[in-house]
């Protein structure tokens, strides 16, 4: 027969006010099994808490029920002290005396009634609850970091500071992601390949660090703690051992007009390249839709000739690299939306008429941070792209694309209105008699220093502010016709551009559906990828060992990107710190000897925790299949309980009996 | 083939030029029209701006008529006409309760489909290919600015017709025809619209900008496939050119006009000795 | 009889959307009838329809259902297979002539305080003109 204490808490005045607390007591008190029952003021307090474990030793309890608040407050507390008492941390129940009767209900009697009611079904619960020690699962001490930008560079240099390795596997030739192609990053106008690249040569020279460069991840199995990840190393057709960088080989390439990737199409590079001077590594790559030699089969192979080090491998292959990891964090940034007709979601209708893609002279941010930038193809002078002359009048364009529920998306994305303030800045600073002209809706500039910025361009910088959208943007004699709308002035404003530079939404990188759900991570609508809560759990997710960080999870600046990354990196610290690691037991199991191994289980388990396994002798004869889970993977739901057409499949703490113990207590 | 024929008011109004040139240039191509009997108003700007359940009703009823006079398609030469055609269809099909109520209303059965096509959906059906082989006279003196108003293309998610901001598909109909055809600015710009006789001014100003601005393209004429549009730039190009001192002296072509010039028809067969800006 | 009829409803709901909502409400002082007797389970997807019978048998007059909403399962896909079922499970309860009025299934989330309010409100009004559920009972004692 069960040892039942149980304790009811007034909760100052929240519960005792309304619920009749010593009536509870005395009616539980009743109850087959119950040994102790009895309320206090306050239970989650020291005395309180005391009187459990007093209790648990004078009545020798073996299960505690706790009435009072709700058990997302303060289960974790009372199974502590229980733990502490010597009762199994998980023959501890709570009533939800509180938030779901006291605090709703004003009669009395009724309050009264439906308390005892709670209590009844939590003590007929705990009757049925096992002893459970917690789940103990060993931890591949290493990390695997995605992404190579801003936000990866800095979780995986924390992660390998700590003294762990790291694998960073980044698709582009070389890491930076989108901050290195920028000019300036505001609020200070620091130079921004200048605060990236030392950061870069760290990750690039760390004796933790094992970057996988032009490399994407291929396939993920395994459980927290416990991952096995395929990289999918992308031909170089470079032997980055041999290759000293010299650029010999791009430099005598015969193919020099392939719209340059990092310079967003406004420049050119040769087919075997670099993507920038500051690269890591700096090897090049051969991009094989372009180069003679690998289109054909033979012919050029000048930059062969020309390489002194012998480094060039026409034969390269792909190669399948395998890293064993406890903690993966994802860092693949964003992508902008894409401005013109053509839209990847077909209920989105894009901007056909801004002219993105047909005049060259309309362009993207991104695009316009190479203009401005010293290493960009025109070497920081502001050209516009179809002739190369300076652009006297400049327009802006915010929310191009964003808070759009018409032709993009509904959400803000966060950075544009301060990078559209720091253009206006950069171009003025340059072209000393130029005009920026800036169309918004509202100026969100919310960070430190942020407000201050935005005034400088206005006050200082000349910049002109219309609060006002844009309707059509059409060529006439070399010059870009805006039509847009003053709604402070009541007018319309029609301005005769040199250059439109256009502030596109921000949205996930491409493919990131596809990773997400090879990590078994959700993601929103737009594929921004899902934290598991948006307060106060930020980087984590839904599956366990897995973080993210950075523009993945949701537009944002450099500064949150870099506190993301580290917190990412701390969370999956915590993890590593440890050669095991313990999970809550409140988990699925199979009854093999009633399992029918249809494997539905198998099928359904969104985390696919179960396996298909196999019963033996003794000595190892095979007897049957089973389905089996893993207590490591698994996370509790019961889904599998409910889709079991044999009932071998049951959750600890939800178990059947307990649910039907549950409802017969009731009535 | 034959197809079912809505004029509208408009073709058999003020713009009976329009409805000339039509009959003529689909006569020639062998396509037969077959006027709806007993058609009504489309309901055009004045009813949806008064009443929802009008706004469909009045097409409702012209789409029941060409049901029963055994058509699945009908041509409505008219921009405006075809959208509200389009619009109740559209909306009778989505909602049945509403079908209910509105075939009620306008006493006829409303469960057949009916398709609507505007003129240049006609060519389209027609074949190109088909039009181009019928070309006796290939138009090499002609250099046009394409204009297709307000409402051949909008609302996009109505008509479903080309694209809303840089539309072609008139531009490729006049290529068959051996015409050329320039890229321009205005070519989806308000014309002043139904404001011809209540704000003159601004039909005026507006209508001079599409002209102004076709002719800096190097356009020598405008072609149109909406009867409201060469009303307010035939019509009103003299009143426009004494307003702004100016002489711009472009005619103005139905698409029917040049396609039927094309297949070697007069301009009288055509109805274009009839526009306001003719040079004969 | 003297007292007035006082439904049993018995709420099937999720550990991490509707009970949040619940304790929401209760936070918030939202003010409802005291009929409900909440099961927290972890997920909608535990939830078999044997439960949803048993609650009947038990002596339940109505039985509520409640998850997170479609895309926001904590578990990513729990609800689907609770929806799923539910729609299989429907089908046949109506078949068998089952008052279906007494069954309910909602999505309440963690933040929807308001709507638990009147999802409760409005099933307790509900029960209450449908009357006690007694077909169960009838066909026990009729077999006696």
């Amino acid at each position: 027969m069960a040892r039942i204490g149980v304790f009811t808490c007034w909760c100052g005045e929240n519960i005792a006010r309304t619920v009749d607390v010593d009536q509870v007591s005395a009616a539980i008190a009743k109850l087959p099994g119950v040994r102790a029952s009895v309320n206090y003021k306050y239970m989650c307090s020291d005395p309180g808490q005391a009187l459990v474990r007093e209790k648990i030793a004078a009545e020798q309890l073996d299960a505690v029920v706790v009435a009072s608040c709700s058990p997302h407050m303060h289960l974790r507390t009372f199974r502590k002290t229980a733990e502490a008492a010597g009762v199994n941390a998980y023959r501890v129940e709570m009533a939800n005396i509180r938030e779901q009767c006291s605090w709703v209900h004003h009669d009395r009697a009724a309050a009264t009634a439906k308390a005892v009611d709670l209590v009844r079904i939590a003590v007929a619960k705990v009757r049925w609850d096992e002893a459970l020690e917690p789940i103990r699962v060993p931890v591949t001490r290493k990390a695997l970091v995605i992404g190579g930008g801003v936000a990866g560079i800095q979780a995986a240099l924390d992660i390998a500071d700590a003294g762990y390795q790291v694998a960073l596997v980044e698709r582009e030739p070389s890491i930076g992601g989108k901050m290195a192609g920028l000019s300036e990053t505001f609020p200070t106008l620091d130079c921004s390949q200048c605060i990236l690249t030392p950061r870069m040569v760290d990750v690039g020279q760390h004796p933790r660090i094992r970057l996988h460069s032009y490399s994407e991840v291929e396939s993920v199995s395994g459980f927290v703690g416990n991952f096995t990840v395929t990289i999918r190393q992308k031909a170089r057709y470079v032997d980055t051992a041999k290759c000293t960088g010299c650029g010999e080989c791009w430099n005598s390439c015969p193919i020099k007009k392939i719209p340059s990737e990092f310079d967003y199409r406004l420049g050119f590079r040769p087919a075997i390249y670099i993507p920038f001077p500051q690269a890591v590594p700096a090897r090049p790559v051969i991009d094989k839709e372009n180069c003679t030699r690998l289109k054909k089969g033979k012919g050029c192979g000048f930059c062969e000739k020309k390489c002194q080090a012998g480094a060039i491998r026409f034969d390269d292959q792909d190669k399948l690299v395998t890293e064993e990891v406890g903690a993966i964090v994802v860092a693949t940034g964003f992508k902008l939306y894409s401005i013109g007709k053509q839209q990847e979601n077909e209920s989105r209708s894009g901007y056909g008429e801004y002219g993105y893609g047909e005049y060259k002279d309309v362009i993207d941010g991104l695009q316009f941070e190479r203009l401005v930038s010293a290493s960009g193809p025109t070497g920081g002078r502001i050209a516009r792209p179809s002739d190369g002359r300076e652009p006297k009048n400049v327009v802006f364009i915010s929310c191009v694309g964003s808070r759009d529920n018409a032709k993009g998306v509904p959400y803000c994305s966060k950075i544009c209105c301060m990078y559209t303030a720091k253009h206006a800045m950069l171009y003025k600073h340059k072209v000393h008699d130029g005009q920026a002209h800036v169309f918004y809706m509202d100026v969100r500039a919310g960070g430190k220093n942020y407000e201050e910025f935005v005034r400088r361009a206005i006050e200082q910088d000349g910049a002109r502010y219309y609060r006002g959208r844009v309707s059509r943007i059409y060529e006439e004699n070399g010059k870009l016709i805006v039509r847009g709308a003053d709604t402070l002035a009541g007018e319309p404003v029609t301005i005769e551009a040199d250059l439109v530079v256009l502030a596109a939404a921000i949205t996930p990188a491409a493919g990131v559906r596809d990773l997400a759900r090879k990590l078994n991570v959700g993601y929103d609508e737009y594929g921004f990828l899902l934290e598991s809560h948006p307060k106060l759990r930020p980087v984590e997710t839904a599956s366990a060992g897995v973080f993210i960080c950075g523009a993945c999870q949701g537009p944002k600046d450099i500064p949150e990107s870099v506190a993301q990354a580290s917190a990412a990196a701390s969370k999956a610290l915590i993890m590593l710190s440890r050669d095991e690691m313990t999970r809550e037991p409140e988990v699925a199991r199979i009854d093999e000897k009633n399992c029918a191994a249809c494997f539905a289980c198998v099928r359904t388990c969104p985390y696919h925790a179960i396996e298909r396994g196999e019963v033996l002798t003794p000595r190892g004869v095979f007897v049957k299949h089973t389905a089996r889970v893993n207590p490591g993977l698994c996370m509790g739901c019961g889904t599998c309980v409910s889709i079991c057409p044999s009932k071998s499949a049951d959750l600890a703490g939800f178990s059947e009996q307990q649910i039907y113990a549950e409802l017969e207590a009731l009535v | 083939m034959e197809i079912g024929y809505y004029p509208g008011c408009a073709l058999h109004g003020s713009s009976n030029d329009y409805e000339t040139s039509v009959r003529a240039c689909l006569a020639a191509l062998g396509v037969g029209l077959r006027e709806i009997d007993d058609w009504i108003c489309c309901g055009a700007t004045a009813a949806h701006s008064i009443n929802h359940k009008l706004s469909i009703a009045l097409p409702a009823r012209n789409l029941a008529l060409a049901a029963r006079d055994g058509f699945g398609e009908l041509l409505a030469p008219c921009p405006m006409c075809s959208m509200e055609l389009l619009k109740a269809e559209q909306s009778l099909r989505a909602d049945p309760e509403l079908r209910k109520d509105i075939a009620q209303i306008v006493e006829l059965g409303l469960d057949r489909k009916t398709a609507v096509l505007n003129l240049i959906q006609v060519f389209q059906k027609i074949g190109l290919d088909q039009i181009k082989d019928a070309v006796k006279r290939p138009l090499d003196h002609i250099t046009a600015a394409c204009y297709y108003g307000c409402l051949l293309t909008r609302p996009p998610e109505t008509l479903r017709f080309d694209d809303c901001e840089r539309p072609s598909t008139m531009e490729a109909v006049l290529a068959e025809l051996g015409a050329k055809t320039v890229a321009w600015n205005y070519k989806t710009e308000c014309c002043g619209a139904g404001l011809t006789m209540a704000n003159e001014a601004t039909v005026l100003e507006l209508s001079h900008k599409i002209l102004m601005n076709a002719a800096s393209h190097g356009a020598n004429c405008v072609v149109v496939a909406c009867p409201m549009c060469h009303v307010n730039l035939d019509m009103k190009q003299r009143d426009i050119e004494r307003r702004y001192s100016v002489r711009h002296g472009i005619t103005i072509y139905y698409l029917s006009d040049l396609v039927g010039m094309a297949l070697g028809l007069s301009d009288a067969a055509l109805g274009i000795d009839r526009h306001f800006v003719y040079r004969g | 009889m003297s007292e007035a009829f006082e439904p049993k409803i018995v709420a099937y709901v999720c550990n991490w959307c509707t009970y949040l909502g619940a304790d929401l409400a209760g936070t918030n002082r939202l003010e409802y009838p005291p009929n409900v007797r909440v099961l927290r389970l972890p997920c909608t997807g535990r939830i078999d329809f044997n439960l949803i019978v048993k609650a009947f048998e038990a002596g339940a007059d109505a039985v509520l259902v409640s998850g997170c909403h479609p895309a926001d399962c904590h578990y990513t896909s729990g609800n689907y297979h609770a929806r799923r079922r539910w729609i299989v499970f429907r089908r046949l309860l109506e078949t068998l002539g089952f008052e279906m009025e007494r069954i309910h299934f909602t999505w309440i989330s963690a933040a929807e305080g308001k709507k638990w309010q009147q999802v409760v409100t409005e099933i307790t009004e509900k029960t209450r003109r449908l009357g006690p559920y007694t077909a169960y009972r009838d066909l026990c004692e009729a077999h006696q």
